[in-house]
């Protein structure tokens, strides 16, 4: 029983620049996955049911507004309050190197920054299998 | 990933646990010809049969989403719980897919009665996946009155959902010029509820007169069945509320009049079929063994040394003979 | 060839009418310009041989259709581009500090940004807002914000731009009034509205309505201004964002002009005569990193607006058929590996802006990848316009590219390129028709695929990143923004509802949803009537929200 991976690329909070997310999306896409994308203004609530509905085995967040400190951990806390726990959750976008341990800290697996190759994600996905 | 037995799954779906449903349906998909699978869904079976099975079809950039968006907001004005299949083609390169269509009806993915699910179609030719058939039982049972399904955008071979849904909406636009040629000889097999979408572009009224004369002719040869036009302008909320209430109207209908009965018994016929076929190859282990000797039947006809069909005749009769003695 | 005469005839008449029309009343930055060896720097650099009337008909004079080579005459010789850094962050105390630290430092206009939930019409204490308030900008909830925003800036001597769409007119409103409380006169404020909301449905995400009744909000501006602001840019047709999200430099002009396009349609429809706003139209471009291509980019762009003003809308008045714009670096291309280094891409992209002859500049910090920008970071970016500005000469002669086969050929085929992109959309029925049908994003979306892929292969090289790379720790301080800011700004926020008089305002809000009903009212009085009580951004928005709808992203790659 080969299982397709499945990742959900989503953008949390309020910023509308789906540029990375949608050349992640396409690109991982080209990779071989099933990715689901739900488009710009998505709550924490919306990306977590999606993700259940959808079975999926990531969810990849995009923001570049600042606030992933606060929305970033929050899907991961609405994961855990769903008792979910194989789902990886990977973020990316504007997000200051300082940031990074507080976030892997809060169940971020990895932080892909800008610049950072497509080929470092789909190592990620892969190794995580 | 944690497994989970099938008992357990089956009492998940039950209650209406939407990651129970939700990896029922993984489990269909990854292993659709495995046990697993099998022993799900003949737990499942019995509990089946409620729900009314929509579907949505027609070429791509018609609109389907966002009339599966607003036709949301009827169910849900009416209280319905309804379940949302969207299918989109997986990549014959890569092997991936881009599922984007449920971005179009996201304002429902907190919904509680509402349950949304894209699937890829993993090359499965027919317009749906192969394992939708499987996703609709388990949202069945799962309690989901509705269950709508959007195809991939339709030519003239997907047309699979014709076996599975109770009711089937094809979508067309104005200007779609060529396509619509190529459909209007399928068209009559396809729907049972025709929609111009995008009415307020030029050639609407057109396109409706078009279809009206082809539905008409439809209607000469079954006149127990009404086959309802509806103009929509489905970014613009024209037309939705008409759209619902003649499905709806349509469901009546046809529940009424035993048509359904017969359409889902044709189905399932369908259904049998296409399981029994896959079985019978697997239990012959054909696929296999024809691999093996493929190349050396090749060189022999290349080289002109056989004719193809007496060969293949002659090769196919000792492979069965072979298989019949082990 | 012989010398064609002409060519100095043109010259020599320019000089004694369009150009003598300027200098009458604003005489040049000096009285000669000399280059870095005291040789006098020619204003205007003619050929002296060659196609004459080709010569006329595709570049022209500086400040004379079709604006090929400047839409002022003696361009920076005159007056230098206005460098104007976009900041903005936090609460309205903060970001008046950072606004006049800028003015110390030489600045000449004001930016504002504003925070996500004050650009999508959410107060700070809704649940959308959630980590977002104050982290791209300034967030403004109620009058009170935008006063503390720009208590002690004598806004009345220098320009603001407000980068601001889907609830411009709230805060245009907002602005007018504290004018009024500074006792500055309607008629003196000066400044730009970026009010494009096409642009959000393609490349920017921030809308709130739908396309038509924002349209409406939109030439309500428009009217208003034309009126009671009449030194206001009523709109700043972008296209940076559209570049930012992937385009080309020939999608980027086509997609902005087609905009412009659908604005100025819209205005003739809601019975606008096109004289009475047309020369306020301004925009709002990149700077990419292809130098040269950018600067023909600039020269195509005023080329094409001048013959669609002047063919398809058939204005009378040369200001209606300038295309003014304002610039900023393209942010895109900066790296968050060796952030140093975007020091120096920065500085090519100004020279593109200032050689393509821009009216107004924003340059970007080195570390906008990584971070907002530390108050070091925005000093070298304004100290960049100040070097390009006084020592690199480039100022002193106008439009210094033009003549070089290369720009001129390169100018001609982007222009071809984006006539054909305008055609495409006419037969589209329009850009909203074009935006609705997926057909722009569509075209954004494959350019940047194809872009990155290159990238991610090689092909395109940038520097830091796929070549010569080191390894390296971020060493960069960062901007750091108050974590609290939410809760603060929720304070405030309950205080002054507490304070204000909600009879009142109930009342403004009340009366402002009659108006929306009625097809041919400006809203603008209403929405400042309510400004004025304190009524906040959410509840003036709730009401258009109520009454217009909320428009939902549908299209995909």
């Amino acid at each position: 029983m080969t299982k397709k991976i499945r990742i959900l690329i989503a953008k949390p909070g309020l910023d509308g620049h789906d540029r990375g997310a949608k050349y992640v999306a396409r690109a991982l896409k080209d990779a071989g996955y099933e990715v689901i994308y739900t488009g710009i203004r998505q709550t924490p609530e919306a990306i977590v049911r999606t993700a259940i509905q959808e079975d999926v085995d990531f969810i990849g967040l995009s923001l570049l507004s600042g606030a992933h400190n606060e929305l970033f951990p929050k899907v991961v806390k609405l994961l855990k309050d769903q008792e979910v726990d194989d789902i990886v959750v990977f973020g990316g976008g504007i997000i200051p190197e300082s940031d990074i341990s507080f976030l892997k800290e809060n169940g971020i697996q990895a932080i892909f920054t800008s610049g950072t190759p497509i080929k470092d994600i789909i190592n990620f996905i892969q190794s995580c299998k | 990933m944690s497994e989970q037995s099938s008992p357990e799954l089956v009492s998940q779906i039950l209650e209406g646990n939407i990651r129970g449903i939700a990896k029922a349906i993984s489990l269909a998909e990854n292993g659709l010809a495995t046990q697993p699978k099998e022993e799900l869904i003949d737990s499942l079976y019995s509990h089946c049969g409620n729900a009314a099975i929509w579907g949505i079809t027609g070429p791509s950039g018609v609109g389907k989403s966002t009339l599966l968006d607003k036709m949301l907001d009827c169910l849900r004005r009416d209280n319905h719980k309804v379940a949302v299949i969207v299918v989109d083609p997986s990549s014959p390169f890569s092997g991936g897919a881009l599922l984007g269509d449920r971005l179009r009806m996201q304002r429902y993915s907190t919904d509680e009665q509402v349950f949304i699910r894209s699937m890829a179609s993993r090359g499965h030719l027919g317009g749906i996946a192969g394992a939708t058939s499987d996703a609709v039982k388990i949202f069945d049972t799962a309690g989901y009155d509705t269950i709508i399904i959007e195809t991939i955008g339709i030519g003239q071979s997907e047309i699979e959902i014709v076996k599975l849904a109770d009711v089937v909406m094809l979508v067309l636009v104005p200007g779609l010029g060529d396509e619509i040629q190529a459909l209007k000889a399928g068209i009559m097999e396809i729907g049972d509820i025709f929609i111009i979408n995008k009415s307020d572009l030029d050639g609407a009224d057109r396109l409706h007169s078009e279809l009206e004369y082809v539905l008409n002719l439809k209607r000469e040869n079954k006149p127990d069945l009404e086959h309802p036009l509806v103009m929509t302008c489905a970014t613009n909320n024209k037309g939705i509320d008409e759209l619902y209430d003649r499905t709806n109207r349509y469901l009546t209908t046809i529940t009424q009049n035993g048509i359904l009965t017969r359409k889902r018994r044709n189905h399932l016929e369908h259904e049998i079929r296409v399981i029994a076929l896959a079985k019978i190859r697997e239990k012959i282990d054909f696929n296999s063994r024809l691999e093996a000797q493929l190349d050396g039947w090749i060189n022999e006809i290349l080289l002109k040394k056989a004719s193809p069909y007496k060969l293949i005749n002659q090769k196919i009769n000792g492979l069965i003979k072979e298989m019949k003695h082990r | 060839m012989a010398i064609d005469k002409r060519f100095l005839k043109k010259l020599r008449d320019w000089e004694a009418t369009i150009l003598k029309s300027v200098t009458d009343h604003f005489p040049e930055r000096e009285t000669k310009f000399t280059t870095g060896s005291w040789i006098e720097a020619e204003r205007v650099a003619l050929p002296e041989s060659g196609d004459f009337e080709r010569y006329l008909e595709k570049s022209g004079m500086p400040g004379e259709y079709p604006f090929t080579r400047g839409v002022q005459p003696n361009m920076y010789r005159g007056r230098l581009w206005t460098m104007r850094q976009y900041a903005g962050f936090g609460t309205a105390e903060e970001s008046n500090e950072r606004y006049k630290y800028l003015l110390a430092q030489g600045q000449t206009g004001l930016s504002i940004a504003f925070d996500l939930p004050t650009q999508i019409g959410y107060d700070s204490d809704h649940p959308a807002a959630e980590g977002e308030v104050g982290k791209v900008g300034v967030a403004i909830d109620t009058l009170q914000d935008m006063e503390i925003l720009f208590d002690n800036i004598p806004f009345d001597q220098v320009s603001t731009s407000m980068t601001i769409n889907a609830p411009a007119a709230i805060l245009l409103a907002m602005y007018i009034a504290v004018a009024e409380k500074q006792g500055i006169a309607r008629a003196k404020l000066n400044g730009t509205l970026q009010n494009d909301i096409l642009k959000e449905y393609i490349a920017r995400g921030t809308y709130i309505f739908p396309p038509k009744p924002s349209l409406k909000l939109t030439t309500d501006i428009f009217e208003y201004c034309s009126r009671e602001v009449p030194r206001f840019n009523s709109i700043s047709i972008s296209g940076y964002h559209i570049r930012e999200a992937g385009a080309t430099a020939v999608q980027e002009i086509a997609f902005t002009l087609a905009n412009g396009i659908e604005y100025v349609k819209a205005a003739l429809e809601a019975g606008l005569p096109l004289d009475s706003y047309a020369d306020r139209l301004s925009f709002f471009f990149s700077a990419h990193n292809d130098l040269l291509e950018e600067v023909a980019k600039f020269r195509a762009a005023r080329r094409i607006w001048a013959k669609l003003m002047k063919r398809k809308f058939h204005a009378s008045h040369p200001k209606a058929m300038m295309l003014r714009f304002h610039t900023q670096t393209a942010g895109s291309t900066l790296t968050a590996q060796q952030p140093d280094n975007n020091i120096v891409r920065v500085t090519i992209q100004t020279l593109a802006a200032v050689l393509g002859g821009t009216q107004s500049l924003h340059t970007n910090s080195r570390d906008e990848a990584l971070n907002l920008p530390t108050e070091d970071s925005v000093r070298i970016a304004l100290r960049t316009q100040q070097i390009v500005a006084h020592e690199s000469g480039v100022t002193q002669t106008v439009d210094p590219l033009g003549g070089s086969y290369y720009i001129e050929n390169l100018t001609d085929k982007i222009e071809v390129e984006v006539w054909k992109y305008l055609d495409k959309i006419e037969a589209l029925g329009g850009m909203v028709q074009a935006i609705e049908q997926g057909y722009v994003q569509k075209e954004i979306q494959s350019s940047a695929y194809r872009y990155q892929q290159e990238i991610e292969t090689g092909r395109r090289i940038v520097v830091g990143v796929n070549k010569f790379t080191i390894a390296e720790s971020s060493l960069v301080n960062s901007q750091p923004v108050n974590p609290q800011l939410g809760k603060i700004q929720t304070a405030k926020l309950f205080k002054i509802k507490q304070q204000r008089d909600n009879v009142r305002v109930a009342a403004a809000l009340k009366k402002l949803r009659q108006t929306t009903k009625e097809p041919n009212m400006n809203l603008m009085p209403d929405i400042l009537t309510a400004v004025k009580e304190y009524a906040s951004l959410g509840e003036i928005c709730n009401v258009l929200r109520d009454e217009f709808g909320e428009y939902h992203e549908s299209v995909i790659l």
